[in-house]
Order: structure tokens, then sequence, then C-alpha cells
């Protein structure tokens, strides 16, 4: 447990008397794309939300060896933990350009630390350098999910929460930010990734948890998961033999 | 109704308005940062002209007292809450921050209170005293409930503006002060119309402190954070903005132009301890032109309320807040017609 990056245990999230999140167990080793897929309402965005510190949770729960419990969630982006919610949470009626380097708002006294950031931002995804003068607002739905994560990017943090990246997107632009997704493991930035989308979610992960109502149910490889009956016929359209 | 009166009555108007933009800004910033509708933004305004006014007839105003007061519990506040979240390593940071900064100029305030010392030196004493208030307001009332509803926020604001105000009586008596003039002087315009200086101060304060709104908030990051705040606050935190910052900036900003504000008012209007809530119910009405969310639509919105004021007190004296407050019934309906809503601007805090 000692050696992953983000680990969780017996994690509880509740809406007063409601527990969205039962008791789930999480590890995210260093330099992987670990991804919670399951259906609509099982809870992994709750688990996400809270992981970022946004909602309270209880349990156990330590990135890089410190404890979560007393890190906000601005404590916790200084330390490079950075979450992109399923809103994309954008500042919608400022340039890209504004929301981008606000992205680096932690780093901000480091100009030359800024610069870079923002280069390789823009070498990764062009088409924001193309917008960069235009509002959040008016950008189209795969450019506000790329100016999401471009956004968090900005801070070169060590671990990105992703969540839903492909929602309201079309599959083309699906493929290409979990194409992005997986550029960024290469990278060395570790990944949690969530995702209703299984099978996209399955082809860029290394390792897999199933979430079904506030439970993780099943675990492993995301390879080996992809094979799973279990798994297809729930989430992958229900190929049982 | 002569050429010369409509220019004496514009020249009014636009020097009122002046007052307005600078109070209508501060309540926007405030408003679009924390949801506050901060209403004793006023009494600020009001406590710093009667500060002033003490300094200038040598006796030491209650107002250091108060500040004082504010910046110990204040700060007892703050080190409480840090110990119990278990960041004790920000102690330093929050005792100078709220305990050492606001009491140096309520030092300096008393060492030059009797002192026969120039004019200037009693006004930067006054603005960096008046400064923090808003700051030790936030820290002692309204932070504690940031997460409520704007409708709570909005009666603890207006508990806050009697409290303020209450003390304002106890410390500053029942009495009206006027200060001297920060300029003196007459400026004649073509046609003979005389224009205080004053007044031409008050629009040229007006105008540069617009200018320098507008470059803090379009060039400077912590500008920008501010502006990432109210644009959208859950998005901020995951920038690493912190609210409660971002909060204490917006406060001080408004608290300095509420300060700028009682400065620049008191030697044309007399002040008393509850002047300051007219004044900023009706800055407010300039703030709700601009939907507390615009500052260029507040400017011109303040502006247009400084000079419907001058004219009504011209026309029609008696019936001249009624006109003034009269302007709020269609801006809102206008404004509930005109309510753009965007998909990214509903996401709601999560915690």
């Amino acid at each position: 447990m000692s050696a992953a990056l983000l680990s969780l245990e017996g994690v509880h999230v509740a809406y007063g008397k409601v527990e969205a999140v039962r008791g789930v167990t999480l590890k995210l080793d260093e330099g992987q794309i670990t991804t919670v897929i399951g259906a609509n309402g099982a809870g992994k965005t709750t688990l996400l939300s809270a992981a970022a510190g946004l909602l309270p949770w209880s349990g156990r729960a330590q990135y890089r060896g410190q404890d979560l419990s007393r890190m906000t969630v601005e404590d916790r982006v200084e330390r490079g933990f950075c979450l992109v919610p399923e809103q994309r949470a954008l500042f919608g009626d400022m340039p890209v350009l504004d929301n981008l380097l606000l992205g680096a708002f932690v780093r901000r006294h480091d100009k030359a630390f800024v610069r870079k950031s923002l280069d390789a931002v823009f070498e990764q995804f062009p088409r924001l350098a193309e917008r960069q003068t235009q509002l959040a607002q008016t950008l189209s739905g795969g450019e506000r999910q790329m100016l999401a994560i471009g956004r968090a990017l900005m801070s070169q943090p060590r671990l990105l929460l992703l969540d839903e990246p492909s929602l309201g997107l079309a599959p083309t632009i699906v493929r290409d930010v979990l194409k992005r997704v997986r550029g960024l493991r290469d990278q060395g930035v570790s990944i949690l990734l969530v995702e209703q989308n299984a099978r996209a979610a399955l082809d860029v992960a290394d390792y897999a948890y199933v979430m079904d109502t506030g439970e993780f149910v099943l675990e492993g490889a995301a390879t080996d998961m992809a094979n799973d009956e279990r798994v297809m016929a729930t989430y992958l359209g229900g190929r049982i033999e | 109704m002569s050429l010369d009166i409509v220019l004496i009555l514009l020249i009014d108007g636009l020097s009122t308005g002046a007052i307005y933009l600078l109070a209508g800004l501060g309540f926007v910033l405030v408003f679009s940062v924390t949801r506050v509708i901060f209403i004793p933004s006023g009494d600020i305004a009001a406590f710093a002209a009667l500060t002033l006014a003490a300094f200038q007839s040598r006796t030491v105003p209650g107002s250091i007292w108060l500040v004082a007061a504010m910046a110990v519990l204040a700060c007892l506040a703050e080190c409480v809450t840090l110990v119990r979240n278990g960041s004790a390593r920000r102690l330093p940071h929050a005792i100078f921050f709220y305990a050492v900064l606001p009491l140096i100029p309520c030092i300096a305030g008393l060492a030059i209170a009797k002192q026969d010392v120039p004019e200037i030196l009693r006004i930067a004493i006054t603005m960096a005293l008046i400064l923090p208030m808003g700051v030790l307001i936030d820290r002692l009332t309204l932070r504690p409930l940031a997460t409520s509803s704007t409708l709570i926020l909005f009666i603890v604001a207006i508990a806050v503006h009697f409290l303020i105000a209450g003390i304002g009586l106890i410390v500053f008596g029942p009495e009206g002060v006027r200060t001297n003039p920060i300029l003196d002087g007459v400026a004649s315009l073509p046609g003979g119309v005389v224009v205080p200086a004053q007044q031409i101060l008050m629009m040229i304060v007006a105008l540069l402190l617009s200018l320098v709104f507008y470059l803090f908030f379009g060039r400077s990051i912590t500008g920008k954070a501010l502006r990432a705040t109210a644009s959208n606050r859950v998005g901020a935190r995951l920038m690493g903005i912190r609210p409660e910052r971002a909060a204490a900036a917006a406060y001080l900003i408004a608290s300095g132009l509420a300060a700028i504000v009682g400065i620049l008012i008191a030697p044309v209007t007399t002040m008393y301890y509850d002047s300051g809530f007219m004044i900023g119910l009706k800055a407010s009405v300039g703030a709700i032109i601009g939907g507390m969310a615009s500052y260029p639509i507040t400017a011109i919105g303040s502006v247009f309320i400084g000079i419907l004021e001058s004219g009504a007190s011209f026309v029609a004296s008696d019936y001249k807040e009624i006109i003034i407050f009269s302007v709020v019934i269609p801006v809102l309906i206008w404004r509930s017609f005109a309510v753009h809503r965007d998909g990214d601007e509903e996401i709601e805090e999560l915690a």
C-alpha cells in the first residue's frame, strides 16, 4: 500500500443518510492509468469528487504517503493532485488563454514554468492555441474537454483525476481524447479515469475497478477485465457466450 | 431650464455618479466572488469620513478601538480554526494578516491623532485604518457562513450593517461632520459655470480607479483569479485558488473603494454615523443595473443614477429617493427577460 501514489481504504461517502460510496478500497500506482467503470449512478463521480476533497468522506486515504483527510482541495492541487470534473468547470466568460494561465495558478510566480507548461499544452492540443483568444463558453464540446484537460495539465500534476472525459462527445472525438490521455500516461502523469464508456476506458487503462451501487464488485488488469464475461455482459454490450 | 442649469446639474450628477460608481464596483466585486450583498460597505464609507473628521479635529477616532478589537477577535477566530484543522503551521501568517497588519494603522492613528501633521498623512492613515474593515467583518461574521444560501448571507449583511452603524453612534456620536476639502478652489467653465475643485477630483479619482480596476482584472493573475472565482467557484478551487483568500481580496478592495468614497464625499456632504446606508443603497441600484456582475454596465448605471438624482433634486426634490429607487423595478423586469444561462455556469458547489 505504501508504494502506491494514491490509496483509498474503506472510503465511505454519504449525501445525508444516503450512502453513495460504501467502503471502497483502491490503489493507484505511479505512471499508471487506473479506471473505475460502472453504470450511471454507481457512485463513480461521487468517489472522485470525495477523493479530490470536494465532498466530505470517511475512511483512510493517502496520496504520496500523506494523509488526505486534512488536505483541502487547494492543498491537493499544490501537491500535484488535480481533478477534471464531469462538468469541466471552465471559466466560460474568460478566454481560453486565461483559463490555461489560471491552470498554473499555484505556480504563478514561476514565469518560466508557466511559459513552458503553456507551450507543452499548445503542442499537445494545437486547437487550443488556435482558439486562445476565444471565450471558453463558445468552444465545442470536444474543445471544452481539451481545454479542461489542458488547464489541469498547466500545473504539471503528478496525478490527474478525469471524470467522464467522453461525456457528450462524438465517438471519433472520444477516441482522440482517450488517445491523448494515454499520451499523458506515457509522459509520466498517473491517471484515475472514471468512465461510463467501459470499452473506451478499458482500452487505455492498465488496471480497472468495476463499481456498482457504491461498491467495487470486480477489479483486475484492464485487459483481463475487457475479456471478463461478467464485465462483457453488463458493460460491453452483453456479448456473453 | 437654461443651459447653465443643465450643465450644473450634469456636473453635479457626474460627481455624485462617480461616488456611486466606486461604491457600485465594490458591490459587484464582493457579490460576484462571495455571493454577499455587502450592505456594510456604505457604513465603511461613513466610518472613513468620520475618522478623517476626527483626525482633523485633533481627537482620537473611535474607529481605532473598533478596528483593533475586530483585529484581535478575527485573529483569535482564525487561529482557533487553523489549530482545529491541523494547520498550525499557518498561525504566523494568520497573526500577521489578521492582527499585525490592521494594528499598525491603529497605532499610527493614536500617534498622530493629536498632532499637527500634513493632511495627506491623515488621509493615508484613515485609508490604512479603514482598509481592513471589510476583511475583518468577513472573517468574524460572513466566512463561517460562506456556504449558506444567498438569502442567509444577505440577512447577515443587513444585521452587520445595523451592528456597525450602532457602534458608529457609540464611538462617533450623533453629530454630523464635514471634512476639509482635499482640493480647494473652483474651476470656471465656459458660460460662467463654476465647478468646485473637489467635485472635479471626485470624477478624476473615479475615472482613474476604473482604469486601475480594468487593468487589474484584465491583466493581473490575481485579478483573473478573482474573476475565475466569480465565474466558477468549483473550477477556481480545482486550480488551487482558495475561496477564502479570493473573498479576502474582494473585501479588501471593496473596503478601499468605500474608504475613498467616504473621504471624497465628506467635504461636500455632511456625514453622520448612519449616512453610509443610503449611499450604499443608491450605489446598489447601479450594481443592480449591472446585474451584480458586469463592471462596465455598473459604471454606466451608477453614473446614470447620479445624474438622475441630480435632476430629480432640482425638478422634484421631495420625490428624489422615490424616483431613484423606482428605477430598480423596470431594470429587474428587463433583467428577468434578458437572463442568459450557460451550461457551464450552472455548476453548483458540491460541498
